[in-house]
């Protein structure tokens, strides 16, 4: 309701990015480096989303998806790692030859073992 | 003196490994689905029949197939199989012949020389001793090539040899220990009498100048009956369970049975009739381009085999399909390894010795959870059109393919349209060699949908990886073309002019277009009407994987520019001005790891286009086209 008012003077007020470090979940970056050592090498440039084949028909983005888990923010992960479609794209793009598809693959594994309480 | 002990563990294990073989092959039966039933017992009456026992023949007993690619390694196994078979044979045949009765028990064939010491003096049954010494000699020599590979890998020509189990170092001891066990038994034997041909009789001679050979005789028949039991107890928790099996599989194959996507009785015949040959690993790119030495094909069925958890090893593989090229058993490994990729966790249950003997192997067959889903996707009503054109996604990292593709339609005067012009949905492939089907299947129906809306006669695609999938999982009435089949259908109905380019070039075969889709031919046609088509040392169905593959999730980039490398090393061998591919994919892989240019097929073909426009030769191309493919 805020943010509507807030619009009739022009003006809108971005959702907070503070990072609260006492709410982060390091479990699923802690798995996804463990199983994917690669990820370590991301330095978001954003070439993947560019190329992403998803990207084209929703808002998924793997550069924010990576955020998301270095952050540990947990809650906008789980329906981000839904969208790819593994087709590779952004492999062939990624200049830091970060095996994008198994972070992805990863990801997902790790969440579905969190909703497990495996992790 | 038919009451020796000493046939107790032949007997022993003779009828153990009959009365096993009979009661799994029953339970492999019942459990094979029931159109698999009736293809076996239809196989068995008719010529699959007739075939079986040909192959079993040629490939069991002669293994003329691993004669083919190792002749001393083909003399090696052909000596201990054919050979051995040969003497079991004719010992029957001499036992009935020359024993005392008809019809005796297996034991006095295999112990007739104790139980006919004196046997062969003269006349028909000398001849016949020559004959069986002979057969002797000829396993005896084959089992001098097999101590000597096991040592000396090096020697036979094979490059790694596999690791074993300590069941198989037993039963390995037990095979090797026979055959030697029954020359000495026979030789002191016939040393103690006299008798023997001319290796028996004259090693037995020999022996007996000098050793008191009637007492010795004794423990070296106990040694061949124990060697032989011994042999036959282990052989169904070893890797030698192989030799029987193999028969099965090849029953079953020739009826028509197939792996097809479910782990079955057919899976499990196939993961023991491997005989862990090695051949998989000579020609695996992840073996000696990438230097991982531990996820070939054998040890991924000896995982299989043992129930351990292969998730690593299965995942880790191009699926490139050169190994199950290779493989003399003809195991379908990469419908095997896609099974196995299907699968969701499961424990590792490291096989005791009593679970190597259960009759059917309970893995667990639950499918992975979906983690994807594409409920985002928005159905378009597509353009009617005759031709639908599908670069595929990884054609769109390569540009300069869909302008070629275009230019060269546009000059046909192929009436067509752009299915994924503005970025089209993934064909599902890579879903699929992930192991994840049921997402796949969401992808496949939304495009699917698409194109049979589009009312398409012909869907062309520059990708091998959609060219698969559309082949093989798609229900569509329209005929899938790769854009090389399809240029080479323009040219051969006239609608294509081109000219003609002063240039060698080198063509590699994709692996999804070559061995995934049997597409060998078109593209060389295509090549060869407008440059010099050179030939490559690997090439058709054992070209190389580019190392890009999608069927590998884990690899590094720095491990596939290995494979890379080594590649396109092989590939530019004999320096050609251009290293064609079919396949965006290879085509962005080969380009960082070699200096000579790389260009996919429709780059080269467009290179040949007449310079000015020139009208283009409007024939109705696209009706005729059509009709060509004969499904107007
Ligand atoms: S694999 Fe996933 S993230 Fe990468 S380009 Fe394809 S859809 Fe996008
Ligand atoms: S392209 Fe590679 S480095 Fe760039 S954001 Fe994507 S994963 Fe990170
Ligand atoms: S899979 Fe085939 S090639 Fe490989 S070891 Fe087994 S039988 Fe030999
Ligand atoms: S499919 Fe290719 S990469 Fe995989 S094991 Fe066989 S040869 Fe090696
Ligand atoms: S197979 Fe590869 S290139 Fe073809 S559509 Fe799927 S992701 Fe794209």
């Amino acid at each position: 309701m805020s943010l509507n008012q807030a619009n009739k003077f022009g003006f809108v007020i971005n959702p907070s990015r503070l990072i609260d470090y006492d709410s982060s979940d390091r479990k699923v970056r802690d798995y996804v480096t463990l199983r994917e050592p690669s990820f370590k090498l991301c330095f978001a440039c954003g070439g993947c989303t560019a190329a992403c084949t998803a990207g084209q028909h929703t808002s998924f983005n793997l550069r924010r998806m990576i955020t998301y888990i270095r952050r540990g923010e947990i809650e906008p992960l789980r329906d981000e790692v839904t969208r790819c479609m593994l087709c590779g794209k952004c492999l062939l793009v990624c200049p830091r030859g970060v095996n994008t598809r198994n972070v992805v693959a990863v990801t997902a594994e790790a969440i579905s073992k969190l909703d497990r309480n495996e992790l | 003196m038919n009451s020796e002990f000493f046939i107790t563990p032949f007997n022993l294990g003779l009828y153990f490994i009959l009365i096993y073989s009979v009661v799994r092959s029953t339970v492999w039966f019942r459990n094979l689905s029931r159109s698999d039933k009736l293809r076996l017992q239809r196989g068995f009456f008719g010529r699959p029949f007739m075939d079986s026992l040909r192959e079993i023949f040629m490939e069991s007993l002669l293994h003329r197939k691993i004669f083919r690619k190792n002749p001393v390694l083909g003399y090696m196994h052909m000596s201990l199989a054919f050979g051995w078979f040969l003497l079991i044979v004719f010992g029957t045949i001499e036992a009935d012949f020359f024993g005392e009765k008809h019809l005796n028990p297996p034991s006095h064939a295999i112990f007739f020389r104790w139980f006919n010491p004196e046997h062969g003096a003269e006349g028909f049954a000398r001849i016949y001793n020559v004959w069986m010494d002979l057969l002797l000699a000829f396993i005896l020599s084959g089992l001098l090539l097999a101590v000597i590979k096991r040592f000396i890998p090096g020697m036979v020509g094979m490059k790694k040899r596999t690791r074993h189990t300590w069941t198989d170092r037993v039963a390995l001891i037990s095979l090797w220990l026979i055959f030697p066990s029954r020359l000495f038994a026979e030789s002191f034997t016939c040393g103690a009498h006299g008798s023997g041909s001319f290796l028996t009789g004259n090693l037995g001679a020999a022996l007996a100048s000098f050793l008191p050979a009637a007492e010795i005789a004794p423990w070296f028949w106990w040694l061949y009956s124990l060697s032989l039991g011994i042999f036959f107890l282990l052989l169904p928790v070893s890797r030698y369970f192989h030799i029987p099996i193999e028969l099965f599989l090849i029953f079953m194959r020739n009826s028509g049975i197939n792996t097809g996507d479910r782990s079955s009785s057919y899976t499990e015949v196939q993961t023991h009739a491997c005989s862990s040959c090695g051949v998989c690993i000579s020609v695996c790119q992840m073996s000696y381009a990438a230097g991982i030495n531990d996820i070939q094909s054998v040890y991924f069925i000896k995982g299989l085999r043992n129930d351990r958890d292969i998730a690593a090893i299965t995942a880790n593989c191009l699926m490139c399909g050169r190994c199950e090229e290779v493989c003399p058993v003809g195991i379908e490994l990469g419908p095997m390894r896609l099974i196995e990729r299907r699968q969701g966790e499961r424990e590792d249950g490291t096989l005791r010795l009593a679970g190597k003997y259960s009759l059917m192997r309970k893995r667990s067959s639950i499918e992975k959870i979906p983690t994807q889903s594409y409920g985002y996707l928005v159905r378009e009503e597509p353009q009617k059109a005759d031709v639908l054109f599908f670069a595929g996604c990884m054609t769109h990292l390569t540009p300069s393919v869909i302008v070629a593709m275009k230019k060269i339609m546009e000059s046909a005067g192929v009436k067509y349209r752009f299915m994924d012009e503005k970025g089209g949905v993934c064909c599902g492939r890579p879903l699929m060699l992930a192991g994840r089907d049921r997402e796949a299947r969401e992808l496949i129906n939304h495009n699917s949908d698409i194109i049979w809306k589009s009312g398409a006669q012909i869907l062309v695609t520059s990708c091998p990886i959609c060219y698969k999938v559309f082949r093989e999982s798609y229900y569509l009435d329209a005929t899938v073309m790769h854009h090389s089949e399809f240029i080479n259908l323009l040219i051969e109905e006239g609608s294509l002019r081109l000219g003609y380019l002063h240039k060698k070039v080198v063509y590699h075969d994709p692996c999804e277009l070559g061995r995934g889709s049997g597409i060998y031919d078109e593209p060389r046609a295509v090549i060869s009407y407008v440059a010099e088509l050179q030939q490559a040392s690997q090439e058709r169905n054992m070209s190389l994987c580019c190392g890009g593959s999608l069927g590998n999730l884990t690899l590094s980039s720095d491990k596939r520019a290995l494979i890379a490398a080594d590649a396109a090393r092989t590939l530019t061998m004999s320096c050609p001005d251009e290293l064609i591919t079919a396949c965006p994919l290879c085509k962005k892989t080969f380009v960082q790891s070699t200096k000579t240019k790389v260009s996919d097929i429709a780059e080269l073909v467009a290179a040949a286009l007449p310079r000015p426009a020139v009208k283009a030769v409007k024939k109705r191309a696209t009706r005729a086209a059509v009709k060509a493919t004969g499904n107007s």
